[in-house]
């Protein structure tokens, strides 16, 4: 009886495929809702950030096979753009201009303010998971330097007294 | 009912333009005063950021830069009359820093919501389209070149000959591009504009596919301008709803659509060919050039490729003839510039000014010297791969062919300001690093270049065979100048070498004690 079952869900498609994960699930909406086209793919990656942090492995398969292109492609303008991340980052991501309108107003000093502050390197996560400090060359906020950016929010004029008080309302937000 | 003007603008955002905004509503709804804030882009006075401008009979009254705890002061003191206020600087378009610009390209910005068609339209917006759409191709394409309008992104190609060879190559696919990849350090007038005035690139744009002859348009905006891309998606979905946008703009025969994408934080994306690349999802790898874009360019079509401010200056050149623009500017170099004057000064922001004007008016008359109070020792002009200009060459006239042949370019209109805290040799150092992790790695200068750049100018630095390494750096220069296939390896030494020639002692100082701490950590 037993042998007679197996034999059955052998012979299923449901067992030789195994389900799409999640991610998966999320990259081929993302593709369709951009009709599956190549020239769309930085949107696409763009969009499945922002649904799930980042761009997971698992899901350039199947990219890949919705856009028509190879792997090695989609893996190489993934990994191209300094904006896509490959591993889950902080709740908040905070990116911290370093490029030369912002060194003149001491964004060096700011860059090792932060580092030291949070415990983390520029590219690496608090212990906590909550933020995540990255470089970036231009916010187009040069009149107003330094800059930084929290998510979509831009901040000008940000010494290391206004980082803290910026780290300090990202925690407060989460404690509520 | 009273009109209180609070930016939208990024930079006002980012000294908190929202929250302001949103203490003077409740402010008024306590005081039970008819008060409506319109949210404007920004002036480009990004010093008195959050500029709150409060319209009166005499014109619109000044105040900044107000912060959220200043507004209750302010209800107090009668700012909805115009009243006096220790911000007050009276009527906006009085004060210096504004009256003496020549704004051609940004007559808008600051003045209309971003968003209203109507509000463009009564400040002389799509007067130029309306006179492209009657138009022959050909004589769009004449008025341009008339107008001396040379590419605004950096290099300074003359437009009319661009849109003439996409103009003259047989009908079929063809398209128009904007470059707003603006990754220069020191440059946010694209944004600005986007931001402030999103018509008026959405109608040069349209423009140019009538005179060039296009169908489709992409605008190419840096990841880094979350506002820029949501007002632009909105003011494309607005236009189109009102027919400046589509199929048969305003009952003629000419059809042109326009899409927003979004770079992914590749500075190299801003060279034209790899941000074609990068329109097609691939990687941003620079292409060979011939073929030039104006011939195989997007999906291998003609295509115009133009600055966000090339595009943005046609609307006014059509409107008003090729020669009123041509009148402004001084030699080869013709109309404004909207110059930006960043970093290390008292009063940042853009001034829009003819070609001619010099570096030390700008950071003097205009900038205010140093946020810090110390002198300038440097300006870095034109983005990361400008020159760094000592003070012997501040009065240099901004012109493309002057600044050429002190070694220097005008580029973007970008202006770096850096006071005499600055050391040359980290700056030398930071244009090869920032030039190892923008390059494409399509060519050897460019890729291996920078990183042996980078190793050579921190030898230079720990005073190892100094005067060796100096030549050897410039030797390598010579060759990322003569062997790189485009402007990040071939522009790279531009700055290196300025802060060599320019400050020669920031390389002969004692080498730094070698930290103990560091070189154990690194091992």
């Amino acid at each position: 009886m037993a042998k007679k079952a197996g034999k059955q869900t052998n012979g299923s498609r449901v067992e030789q495929f195994p389900a799409p994960t999640p991610a998966e699930v999320a990259a081929l909406a993302v593709c369709a809702s951009h009709g599956n086209k190549p020239d769309e793919l930085l949107e696409i990656f763009h969009d499945l950030q922002h649904q799930l942090g980042y761009v997971p492995d698992a899901t350039l398969p199947v990219i890949a096979r919705a856009l028509n292109r190879s792997r090695a492609e989609v893996y190489g303008v993934l990994t191209f753009y300094h904006e896509f991340r490959r591993q889950p980052a902080g709740k908040h991501v905070v990116k911290i201009c370093r490029a030369e309108a912002c060194q003149a107003m001491g964004t060096d000093a700011l860059c090792e303010h932060a580092e030291r502050s949070l415990h983390t390197r520029l590219g690496g996560t608090t212990a906590d998971g909550m933020v995540t400090i990255e470089q970036v060359f231009c916010l187009g906020n040069c009149a107003l330097s330094p800059a930084i950016m929290v998510g979509e929010k831009l901040y000008g004029k940000v010494d290391p007294k206004r980082f803290d008080e910026i780290i300090g309302g990202l925690e407060k937000e989460a404690a509520e | 009912m009273i009109k209180v003007f609070v930016p939208r603008d990024a930079a006002a955002l980012s000294v908190g333009a929202d929250e302001v905004a949103a203490a003077i509503v409740s402010e008024a709804t306590i005081r039970k005063l008819d008060v409506e804030v319109v949210r404007n882009g920004s002036r480009g006075m990004l010093y008195l950021e959050p500029l709150v401008e409060v319209e009166t009979a005499e014109g619109r009254v000044a105040y900044g830069p107000v912060a959220a705890s200043d507004v209750a002061g302010l209800f107090e003191a009668g700012f909805l009359e115009g009243e006096a206020h220790a911000l007050g600087h009276g009527l906006t378009e009085e004060i210096p820093y504004f009256k003496n610009q020549e704004r051609l390209t940004f007559a808008r910005c600051g003045i209309t919501d971003p968003l209203s068609i109507e509000d463009y339209r009564k400040h002389g917006g799509f007067q130029g389209l309306t006179k492209a759409l009657q138009m022959k191709p050909i004589d769009i394409v004449t008025e341009v070149t008339t107008s001396g309008l040379r590419g605004r992104g950096g290099a300074g190609f003359p437009t009319g000959i661009k849109w003439k060879t996409v103009h003259d190559l047989p009908a079929g696919e063809k398209y128009v591009a904007c470059n707003a990849d603006e990754g220069d350090s020191g440059t946010f007038a694209d944004r600005m504009l986007m931001e402030g005035d999103p018509y008026c690139l959405i109608e040069g744009m349209t423009i140019a596919a009538i005179a060039g002859g296009a169908q489709k348009g992409y605008i190419y905006v840096r990841s880094e301008y979350p506002h820029s891309v949501h007002v632009l998606r909105e003011a494309i979905e607005i236009a189109r709803k009102a027919n400046w946008l589509g199929d048969n703009i305003q009952g003629t025969n000419h059809s042109f659509d326009l899409f927003v994408r979004m770079g992914a934080g590749a500075y190299i994306c801003g060279e034209e060919t790899s941000m074609l690349e990068s329109l097609e999802g691939k990687r941003g790898i620079v292409r060979y050039k011939p073929p030039i874009p104006a011939i195989e360019g997007l999906f291998g079509k003609p295509t115009i490729i133009n600055n966000v401010m090339s595009f943005a200056a046609v609307p006014i050149i059509i409107d008003k003839g090729g020669e009123f623009y041509r009148d402004y500017g001084v030699g080869r170099s013709r109309g404004t510039l909207a110059f930006q004057i960043a970093g290390n000064v008292k009063q940042g922001g853009l001034v829009e000014k003819a070609f001619g004007v010099t570096t030390r008016q700008l950071i003097e008359d205009w900038g205010g010297g140093t946020a810090t109070g110390r002198p300038v020792r440097a300006v870095q002009v034109g983005g990361p791969l400008g020159a760094y200009i000592p003070e012997s060459k501040f009065d240099v006239p901004m012109d493309y062919e002057e600044f050429a042949k002190v070694d220097a370019m005008v580029g973007h209109g970008g202006l770096v300001v850096f006071d005499d805290t600055v050391d040359m040799a980290k700056q030398a150092r930071f244009a090869m690093e920032f030039c190892a992790i923008e390059s494409c790695g399509k060519c050897t200068p460019c890729r291996i270049g920078s990183t042996r750049g980078v190793e050579v100018i921190d030898k230079i630095i720990d005073n190892v065979d100094r005067d060796k390494n100096l030549a050897l750096l410039e030797d390598l220069c010579v060759t990322m100048t003569d062997g790189s296939l485009c402007a990040m390896g071939g522009l790279t030494p531009f700055p290196v070498m300025s802060a060599v020639r320019g400050f020669p002692e920031d390389f002969h100082k004692p080498a730094p004690p070698a930290n103990k701490f560091l070189a154990d950590a690194a091992e």
